[in-house]
């Protein structure tokens, strides 16, 4: 987005041949951030452009706490953002994360996340919304409010959407109260484009625009192994390949949701794997055996024989 | 006449800033904050109205504040309470209660004392509300 680097160079260049008696690598060392980013490089798998742009705002925030320490003019920067990317490319598992960093950089006072979409800002009737977004509001102040699918907050077919109201009152807040909560909106690109365009205020009021790849097939091979790993299960070098295979199918599916159709496919095979155990053991079965993810637990996916629309991320089946 | 109850009555009033650190300590505890206010402060109205509702899952004071800026702009004159409920089993009560608002004249208790039976007296308060 091209909009994206001029809010970038709105801000300061970072002084730093001015500033001697701030030690800014310090800096970066105790306030935590550098354990935050590694974490992020280390249990998030691509998303290389995010992670740049994640490590660029950290910058940002250190030079400006320094030139606040040297009572230099500052500004508290605006923090809010937007996150577009199709389903299941990280949006909220990243804005967890962002919460954590803007804490340990003291941008926000307590780092949780509020997580919503428009059913928790908008009432059904007269008088329902304001107290309802107001509500969210509070259990997000000091922390972050991540709101899903944004767009659907403006419903440009109904004049007297109850939505319009739940935004005057976010935009006021974000105003406002800059310094107690910082809001990311997510959603797709397009439809986001769309939703700003009827919204200037929203536009003008973020200033950071973070954009989700698709994960390539390696990437999604990668997150499925660590995902298998984490819940102690491992691929049988047959299933690796099978599950490659799957990958590639899968992408050109319907209802392809990243890193989530590999949950979901992942959650299946454990399913299938419960299943082959129990119809084929006749003795006692060691932790290995129970950990291992076979090629047919992959293999009997209906992916491999053409996908179906009912193979919908979230149904399981055997 | 300045009204005392509830915790820190007999100080000066608190500062937003005190305000908000005392909710900070609430919350910490995992206690529901709620508002609530009232124009009779008589020690037997135990039932002030409440200011939309006790607030759960807060993490930050903030909000707190935020619907107690509310009333007091819907309420200058009435007084204000801060209470904090703790859920946990065993105490399910009101922990901490303290006023947050007061109005600019505040009424008088005075208390009357009638004869009944024989030398038996009894008594009853009033806040009498000056004008
Ligand atoms: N880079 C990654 N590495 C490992 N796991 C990932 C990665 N990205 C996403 N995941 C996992 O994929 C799942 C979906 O991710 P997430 O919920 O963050 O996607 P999303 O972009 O918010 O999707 P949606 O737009 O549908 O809400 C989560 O279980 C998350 O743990
Ligand atoms: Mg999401």
């Amino acid at each position: 987005m091209t909009e994206t680097t001029e809010q970038i160079a709105d801000v300061p260049e970072a002084p730093s041949a001015a500033i001697d008696s701030v030690d800014l690598s310090a800096e970066f060392r105790e306030s935590g951030v550098k354990e935050i980013l590694d974490e992020l490089d280390r249990e998030l798998v691509g998303l290389l452009p995010v992670k740049q742009r994640i490590r660029e705002t950290a910058a940002l925030l250190l030079v400006e706490r320094a030139r606040k320490q040297l009572g230099l003019s500052h500004q508290t920067p605006t923090l809010h953002m937007c996150f577009t990317g199709n389903p299941g490319t990280g949006k909220t598992t990243v804005a967890l994360r962002m919460s954590n960093l803007l804490h340990r950089l003291g941008y926000v006072r307590k780092g949780h996340l509020v997580s919503v979409t428009r059913d928790d800002l908008v009432g059904q009737y007269i008088g329902h919304t304001a107290p309802k977004t107001k509500e969210v509001l509070k259990r997000a102040m000091g922390g972050v409010l991540f709101i899903d699918e944004a767009y659907y907050l403006y419903r440009p077919d109904n004049e007297r959407d109850y939505g319009q109201e739940a935004i005057e009152i976010l935009l006021q807040v974000m105003e406002n109260n800059r310094d107690d909560l910082v809001v990311i909106l997510a959603g797709y690109a397009d439809r986001m484009d769309r939703f700003f365009s009827s919204n200037p205020g929203f536009r003008s009021r973020i200033a950071h625009h973070i954009d989700f790849p698709d994960y390539t097939n390696e990437e999604l091979y990668l997150i499925s192994e660590g995902m298998l790993a984490e819940q102690n299960y491992a691929f049988t070098p047959a299933a690796e390949t099978a599950m490659r295979e799957y990958i590639d199918l899968r992408r050109n599916q319907s209802h392809f949701a990243n890193a989530r159709s590999i949950r979901n496919a992942l959650d299946r095979a454990r399913l299938r794997q419960a299943n082959r155990l129990f119809e084929s053991a006749n003795g006692p079965l060691d932790a290995a055996a129970l950990s291992t993810i076979d090629e047919q637990d992959i293999r009997m996916s209906r992916v491999f024989s053409g996908g179906l629309d009912t193979d919908k991320p979230g149904s399981p089946r055997p | 006449m300045r009204i005392t109850q509830g915790c820190f009555s007999f100080l000066p009033d608190l500062s937003d800033e005190q305000i908000s650190k005392q909710v900070e300590y609430c919350l910490e505890n995992d206690w529901a904050v709620g508002l609530e206010y009232t124009d009779e402060p008589h020690p037997r109205n135990t039932y002030w109205e409440m200011w939309g509702h006790p607030m759960f899952d807060l993490k930050d004071p903030k909000g707190v504040m935020m619907e107690l800026a509310e009333c007091r702009t819907a309420h200058p004159q009435s007084y204000i309470r801060v209470n904090a409920f703790d859920s946990e089993r065993g105490f399910e009560t009101v922990r901490m209660s303290f006023i947050v608002n007061r109005p600019d004249n505040e009424p008088r208790l005075t208390m009357t004392r009638t004869d009944v039976h024989g030398r038996s007296q009894s008594y009853s308060w009033q806040a009498a509300h000056r004008g």
